[in-house]
């Protein structure tokens, strides 16, 4: 059977994946940020994970105002790299594990969490920085990849307490197929950030330690922030973190802690990175 | 009458709820049209021949035009989409941000360096009690 081996969080910024694509990874204030992966880049080397469940979200790059979906599953064969208007970023093309994909799609939906299916679809960078980041500048992503988008643009998003509802189906889905598939589900977005108006710039640094502090060991707590408070002490962007509890709630009660980075800034943003797996 | 909208009082801060998008719609669509390199290029050979094809008001149109992202968003627009507007003049998040915020694109990056803004400020404004 399938099986969920890990978990990965991380923030996913644009301008890294823009450092990076410019070759500016060496340049001190870059530098920062990726000594934080370098320890991820090694590990997930040894993992060889087959399947990455990427939760993460689009920023009007493949849905327009025209729809706009809540939660949303990749089950293409393949996803092309957007063109966010700057053109697209020269990452190689994300294969998809269409089977596995329509699986979990099939159970989630049967436990009343009703997905939009999605057959084609541009990524953009919410998806390609953190593989860029745990994988580097390949000629080719050494493993499948289903991307599920979570809406945290249309106010109101998701709240955190579906979120980890979903990671726990999603744990139920991944380990009822039956294939022995070493499964990572990753959230990615965050920390602490705000793009729009006066307050832009908005870092909670305090917010974002508890946040990580409790990721391990106090899952239900996180789960019981509400929108209100992260858009009040997290930012506007900030509301981004929910897509870590689908992370968490895909694996177990109890964690272990293997990796951790924190470091502002990141252009206008909070990079946080964490790796948990069951004990 | 309309729902509560708690989160209002938020200093310096408007959330993207469906009033926002209603009013916003056509100045987004517009900016998502930018994701298109041929449109890029007709957008930059004339700005104002290119939004007079949008169904937009005329404000939407000015701050557009004065490349003004508060009134943008004021005006329902939402900056992942108004991003392709200054995606199109090669200009960065950072640079969009300070202008927001009314400060130098190099005071700004020297605050984010020293921490962001800071979160001891009020969280809430002054009507709110």
């Amino acid at each position: 059977m399938a099986k969920v081996s890990a978990g990965v969080a991380t923030s996913h910024v644009p301008a890294i994946g823009v450092a990076l694509d410019l070759g500016k990874a060496l340049d001190p204030y870059w530098a920062r940020v990726f000594a934080g992966y370098e320890f991820s880049r090694r590990w997930i080397a040894a993992q060889k994970p087959d399947v990455i469940f990427l939760v993460y979200n689009d920023h009007a790059s493949a849905f327009s105002l025209d729809i706009i979906p809540t939660f949303a599953i990749g089950c293409a064969e393949r996803f092309e790299p957007a063109d966010e208007g700057w053109g697209p970023r020269p990452v190689p093309t994300v294969i998809g594990a269409p089977e596995l994909a329509w699986h979990i799609t099939e159970s989630l939906i049967e436990e009343e969490f009703d997905l939009t299916i999605i057959n084609k679809m541009a990524v953009d960078h919410g998806l390609t920085v953190p593989l860029s980041l745990m994988f580097g500048q390949p000629a080719v992503w050494p493993c499948r990849i289903i991307p599920f988008a979570v809406n945290v643009v249309q106010y109101p998003p998701p709240s955190g307490a579906r979120c980890y509802r979903l990671g726990q189906a999603l744990r139920r889905a991944i380990e009822s197929y039956d294939e022995p598939l070493n499964v990572q589900v990753w959230g990615t977005g965050g920390m602490s950030h705000q793009l729009q108006g006066p307050r832009a710039g908005f870092i909670n640094t305090e917010f974002d330690t508890a946040f990580l502090d409790r990721m391990a060991s106090a899952p239900e707590e996180l789960a019981a922030i509400t929108r209100l408070e992260y858009l009040r002490e997290a930012g506007s962007e900030g509301i981004e973190l929910i897509m870590w509890l689908i992370m968490r709630g895909a694996l177990g009660t109890q964690v272990e802690e293997l990796h951790r980075f924190y470091h502002v800034p990141a252009s206008n943003t909070a990079v946080g990175h964490m790796i948990l797996r069951d004990v | 009458m309309g729902r509560a909208k708690p989160y209002a009082d938020i200093p310096g801060t408007i959330v993207f709820d469906g009033a926002r998008c209603r009013e916003g719609y056509q100045l987004n669509q517009f900016c998502l049209s930018l994701m298109k390199s041929e449109n890029r290029e007709r957008f930059r050979a004339n700005e104002r021949a290119y939004l007079d094809e949008w169904p937009m008001s005329e404000a939407h149109k000015q701050a557009v035009l004065a490349r003004d992202y508060n009134a943008m968003i004021a005006l329902g627009g939402n900056i992942y989409f108004i991003s392709k507007i200054f995606a199109t003049d090669g200009k960065s998040f950072q640079h969009a941000a300070a202008l927001m915020t009314g400060m130098t694109q190099e005071d700004y990056a020297k605050m984010m360096l020293a921490g962001g803004r800071s979160p001891s400020g009020p969280k809430k404004g002054p009507s709110s009690g």
